[in-house]
């Protein structure tokens, strides 16, 4: 006999223990350091940050820990606690002119002011796994040269702008106000800040696709990397009662820079236009598919849109947040009992008119259904 | 944030749930038109009720006494989830009995028992756009609910009827209220639909990942949408509760054993327990 499903907080609690204790798994195994994981797994780390919207490598790696390594459950867990978070102020704009780089290449120019820096990349090496990693180790020291100083790095489209040669940056505009997507509902037609900032928080999976799809002529933008850098910048606060900037710490963002399809009309030179992409850590993917995927949002304020899905504001920003789309897919596991059940009730009732419309007539099934599909 | 973290009473700070009562009270005043208002990232999955949540949260005052279902169901793991959010961030009372309660949070149901005014039923939405099938675009059907353009949507129950001899939308069916506005009234099963017109309690809707909040005032026309020759139909639930025999109520349907065979007992589990207690007197 049918027993009714009683019990469902001991079966939460339950469940919740197993899930304890499978994270931990074997005890004879030491368990993770925060600190293990953001500094030899830092490059989830940083995808933790960016997609959860909040620079701090140790909360992140507790995310990371807690989540047992899935990381939108991690990037899902950040954003739940960056949300109970007061919002002070913004702080002024970056200046990733000024970045204290680890890493600078230019696809465009074989060499320029302050050089090409490879930096700590996984380009060139070959992908064979490495046996010595099964122990531990240590690689030995990184090679140094310079004193130590910081190169100075101008920005390469700045070096085109000089010319004319590009579209100008629309960074002199005045970004205070800039609405904040965790604090506004997005609307469309969205604002460039709102598109970055959804960007920024994007799927890197979703975004990579997208991005990978203009590359193959859905909404071909013709794009250059301009300048990818890597490296540490300041963050400067201006609190209101002081009326001056103070530092507030320092974070790795990875900036990349597009060159794209020229544009030009009877009133303006030709020039490049841009696409532009900025997350925090080191993310080269990310930023570089975010500034793909910028740039082909573009399409309609540049006139050239074809209905490919990476030009489509609606399509791109209400689809790129993964803990949204990991909740409501997921929530098919969540009873439906009563909506199927209303569903049955009327199958079988339409199955009833079926059947008893067929004994009417009399004729094979086959035939009647033949004749009403011509 | 070593210790515990301390959160504000229902969990969302003040501010907050001022921005969200601002919504709720802007959706009060033109029933059945969708706020667009800055939902919050809860420490619950999106879909699984976080606009409900938000709602709830914003209204809860110390002295009210909540009931949360799911399916009908007080029992049901996530209305469980839900119930225990608020007694542990709130510390308010909770119920099953749909009478007790000021505010009853649900999904996919409108409890049997009638309600009374005083109260406050607050669904969980997730996709709150009533158009959004017929047309994905936001900006599109936003203009069409100003145009007050609801052509398509007749067009779509009467292509059903011609492709199955009558309107097959069993639940999320479409509603009318107060003469302006189509909206969608959850995927509570239409069934449920007579339930909320003339209503003496206050519906409200929370949609939290798509951010928008709707409500349906205290005795407020909702009417389902039909033709004058195909009238709306309340599904009709055959037979009656296995365990409590009532009739005339939503049945959830059981599979018992591996031959197929079924039962249907009450998918509102405190109208079911309320019966029983009753034939037990």
């Amino acid at each position: 006999m049918y027993v009714a499903v009683k019990g469902g907080e001991q079966a939460i609690d339950n469940a919740h223990r197993l899930l304890a204790s499978e994270r931990r798994g074997d005890l004879a195994i030491p368990e993770l350091t925060i600190s293990q994981i953001s500094s030899q797994l830092a490059l989830g780390v940083a995808r933790v940050m960016c997609e959860g919207s909040l620079y701090d490598p140790e909360l992140a790696a507790l995310a990371i820990k807690q989540a047992r390594g899935d990381m939108i459950e991690a990037i899902f867990l950040l954003r739940a606690y960056r949300t109970t978070q007061p919002r002070l102020g913004d702080s002024v704009p970056i200046d990733t002119s000024a970045m204290d780089v680890r890493r600078r290449v230019s696809a465009v120019f074989k060499d320029l002011p302050g050089g090409q820096i490879l930096g700590p990349t996984f380009d060139y090496t070959h992908r064979l796994l490495d046996p010595a990693l099964m122990g531990e180790g240590s690689p030995g020291e990184p090679a140094r040269s310079g004193d130590g100083a910081r190169i100075e790095t101008p920005r390469v489209l700045e070096l085109l702008d000089r010319d004319g040669l590009v579209e100008t940056s629309p960074r002199d505009r005045d970004v205070g106000a800039a609405d904040d997507l965790t604090r506004t509902p997005l609307e469309f037609p969205a604002s460039r800040e709102q598109r970055l900032q959804a960007l920024a928080r994007g799927d890197e999976g979703f975004l990579l696709g997208l991005a990978y799809s203009t590359q193959r002529g859905y909404g071909r933008t013709h794009p250059f990397a301009g300048e990818i850098r890597i490296g540490e910048v300041e963050v400067f606060f201006t609190p209101p009662e002081l009326g001056f900037e103070v530092p507030l710490g320092t974070i790795t963002v990875t900036e990349c820079e597009m060159v794209n399809q020229f544009h030009g009309s009877g009133d303006e030179a030709p020039r490049f236009t841009r696409g532009y992409g900025c997350v925090f850590g080191q993310s080269e993917r990310k930023a570089m598919s975010m500034a793909l995927v910028d740039r082909s949002l573009r399409a309609a304020e540049l006139g050239e849109a074809s209905g490919a899905p990476a030009q489509d504001e609606e399509f791109v920003l209400s689809h790129c947040d993964n803990v949204q789309a990991t909740g409501f897919v997921e929530h098919l596991k969540l009873p439906h009992y009563v909506d199927f059940q209303s569903e049955l009730v009327l199958l079988r009732q339409l199955r009833a008119e079926w059947e008893a419309e067929r004994a009417a007539l009399k004729t094979p099934a086959g035939v009647s259904l033949r004749e009403a599909a011509e | 944030m070593n210790a515990a973290p301390e959160y504000n009473f229902a969990y969302l700070d003040e501010h907050t749930k001022r921005m969200i009562r601002r919504a709720i009270l802007k959706a009060i005043a033109i029933p059945g038109y969708q706020v667009p208002f800055a939902s919050r990232e809860m420490p619950m999955p999106y879909g699984w009720g976080t606009g409900g949540v938000q709602v709830t949260a914003a209204i809860l005052g110390r002295y009210d006494v909540l009931k949360v279902i799911d399916q009908g169901a007080d029992d049901t793991t996530n209305a469980v989830s839900i119930r225990r959010f608020f007694q542990k961030t709130a510390g308010v009372r909770t119920t099953t009995r749909t009478e007790e309660a000021s505010i009853i949070q649900t999904r996919h149901r409108i409890p049997e028992a009638p309600l009374k005014e005083g109260q406050v039923l607050v669904f969980q939405v997730p996709i709150p756009e009533p158009l959004r099938f017929l047309e994905p675009r936001e900006t599109e059907t936003r203009r069409m609910h100003a145009l007050e353009d609801y052509g398509v949507m007749h067009v779509k129950l009467y292509e059903d009827i011609a492709r199955h001899g009558q309107i097959a939308t069993t639940y999320a069916y479409p509603v009318k209220v107060a003469d302006r506005y189509v909206m969608d009234p959850s995927p509570t099963p239409k069934f449920d639909n007579p339930k909320m017109n003339d209503c003496p309690a206050l519906q409200l809707f929370g949609a939290g990942r798509e951010k928008r909040i709707y409500a349906v005032p205290p005795y407020t026309k909702v009417v389902s949408l039909d033709f004058e020759d195909h009238p709306f139909e309340r599904t009709r639930v055959a037979g009656s509760c296995e365990l409590c025999g009532s009739g005339g109520v939503f049945l959830d349907e059981i599979v018992t054993g591996d031959d197929g065979a079924r039962i249907f007992v009450c998918s509102d589990t405190d109208h079911c327990a309320n019966a029983r207690d009753r034939e037990a007197q």
